[in-house]
């Protein structure tokens, strides 16, 4: 058995309470939502928090409002399970991308117990980190815990360990922020905002911050596609993720695009001149191909996750593709099954 | 108000397992799946990766699936908690291990209760689902027996067998 480290656990009712115990116990102390990520960390000793805070019994975290301020917006609680927001309705409907993305997200199991808070705040992964205690010591260990060297890049000064998210590369596309809450007040950020490149410090939130919500804009005149690739049609995490929202006028005209990448640097990131490619242009097979080679010109896959890191930079540009003609109106449903294993 | 449990002591919880409450003494740091096959001698539910990755350790929370392995049991207090153990009734198997025994649905039998128990809460919920369904439900179960196609035909004979019953 791999046991877990002894700690102290808080059971907080409220939000000012967690946020009040988190300030009082420092840096040292995590907040616990599904512990999908956190428990094998901190089996394998990754993490060993003096106390956990838990967010299950935390009220008002599960909130989902749709539209309620009349501006056609939505907010989805951080405590929400992945299950949750894969069977809410108006997400399916309104934010494909961010269905898709949580669909494909581990196994139904993991699904049913994760959340998208803990989704957002996911550890980065990396081939040399995510094993064993005595795994990790045989080889020495690396930079991003106990040791000081990068093993994927021995001459970097950072760790390049890779951000694996599957949720935070769709919330960013669809233009959305998270609200942030603490015991000295509250702010907002973009989920683009939340993430620094960087394997160990990869969050921007506060250590005494709790991921409070989800704010999706209003989605009319909005399409939104979120393709994976990974090894399994479940469990595995993606070693590619390609988001794309685009808001077309009835003419068919790009208004506005945004595409973004999980899964190929330390953090999850919006292609900054992806969208202003496509702007004024309708989505033909030529303004489709040229976003792909742009976006896959950022691409940068690091040797520390599945799969062969030219493969899977070379097949960016078929993912941008898959995305942009999904969101066409194009029927993908032959080739989804073909890299998703399932319908979505 | 805020619960809060001391490290390095042992917390008594009350947990109902099977619709069963038992007090129970245990290290704050223990997952459901080791306090219900360490402290309650409960070894139907079986201890696989220890990480999520295989869907052995399923039990149902509330009714639905969940690892056990990543559940810790301090958070349990006051849920219902289902094991492959509350699924015969008497010496009676459940109609689901009826098909599974008679349509080779399991071999080593590893995989078995994690299974059982996902597809029991699928069945629970929908009596009749179709082969995709039942596909997307267990596909976080490994099993490295069967293949797979008889354990789907099993979970179809059991799901046909009990929409007779409910007749
Ligand atoms: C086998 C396996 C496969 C997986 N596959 C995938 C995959 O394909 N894609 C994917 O994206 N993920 C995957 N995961 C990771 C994980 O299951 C999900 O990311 C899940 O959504 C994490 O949520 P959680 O609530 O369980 O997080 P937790 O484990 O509870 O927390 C994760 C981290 O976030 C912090 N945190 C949690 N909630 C908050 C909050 N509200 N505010 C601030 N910080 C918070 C915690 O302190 C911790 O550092 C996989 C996990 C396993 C074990
Ligand atoms: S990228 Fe380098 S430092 Fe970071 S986890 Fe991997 S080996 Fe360690
Ligand atoms: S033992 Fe829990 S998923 Fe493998
Ligand atoms: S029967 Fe052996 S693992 Fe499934």
């Amino acid at each position: 058995m791999m046991r877990l480290p002894w700690f102290r656990h808080h059971a907080p009712d409220t939000l000012a309470e967690a946020a009040r115990i988190l300030a009082g116990e420092g840096p040292n102390a995590m907040l616990i939502a599904g512990g999908t990520d956190l428990l094998p960390n901190m089996k394998r000793r990754h993490q060993s928090p003096s106390a956990l805070i838990s967010l299950a019994r935390v009220e008002g975290l599960k909130n989902i409002s749709n539209g309620s301020g009349g501006n056609g917006e939505m907010r989805l609680g951080a405590g929400l399970t992945l299950s949750d927001v894969v069977h809410c309705a108006a997400v399916r409907e309104k934010y494909a991308g961010l269905y898709q993305a949580a669909a494909q997200v581990a196994t139904t199991h993991l699904r049913n117990m994760g959340t998208l808070g803990g989704n957002l705040c996911l550890d980065t992964r990396c081939n040399y980190y995510n094993q064993n205690y005595e795994w990790r010591k045989a080889i020495d260990f690396c930079m991003k815990k106990d040791g000081d060297i990068c093993w994927v890049a021995t001459a970097s000064k950072r760790c390049v360990a890779v951000s694996s998210t599957d949720t935070a590369p769709a919330l960013i596309a669809l233009g959305a922020k998270v609200r942030l809450f603490s015991a000295t007040g509250e702010r907002e950020v973009t989920v683009a905002d939340l993430y620094n490149n960087d394997g160990m410090d990869y969050l921007t939130r506060r250590p005494d911050e709790i991921l409070t919500s989800v704010l999706l804009p209003a989605a009319s005149g909005w399409n939104s596609s979120y393709w994976k690739l990974r090894r399994r049609g479940a469990f595995d995490f993606p070693v590619l993720g390609v988001a794309a929202a685009v808001k077309t006028a009835s003419d068919g005209t790009v208004e506005e695009a945004r595409i973004a990448l999980g899964a190929v640097a330390s953090r999850p990131f919006l292609v900054e001149k992806a969208g202003g490619l496509l702007v004024g242009k309708a989505l033909t097979d030529d303004a489709i191909a040229e976003a792909g080679a742009l976006v896959a010109s950022r691409a940068k896959p690091m040797d520390n996750a599945d799969l062969d890191i030219y493969w899977r930079k070379g097949v960016v540009s078929s993912f941008v593709g898959y995305a942009l003609r999904e969101i066409r109106g194009d029927d993908m449903r032959v080739t989804r099954l073909r890299i998703a294993r399932h319908a979505l | 108000m805020n619960a809060v449990v001391e490290a390095r002591r042992n917390v008594r919880v009350t947990l109902r397992v099977n619709g069963e409450q038992t007090e129970v003494l245990f290290a704050p740091y223990k997952t459901l799946l080791e306090v219900l096959r360490e402290e309650m001698n409960l070894t139907g539910t079986k201890h696989g990766c220890e990480l999520g990755e295989c869907g052995a350790c399923a039990v149902l929370l509330d009714g639905v699936p969940v690892l056990s392995c990543l559940v810790l049991a301090i958070e349990c207090e006051g849920r219902s908690i289902e094991t492959v153990e509350g699924l015969a009734r008497g010496s009676e198997l459940h109609p689901l291990q009826a098909a599974f025994a008679d349509l080779g649905g399991t071999q080593c039998g590893y995989c078995t209760p994690g299974i059982l128990m996902t597809a029991k809460a699928l069945l629970d919920k929908e009596p009749d689902p179709g082969r995709e369904r039942i596909r997307e439900a267990i596909s976080g179960n490994l099993c490295r027996c069967t293949g797979y196609l008889q354990i789907y035909e099993s979970i179809e004979e059991g799901a046909r067998r009990m929409r007779e019953e409910a007749k």
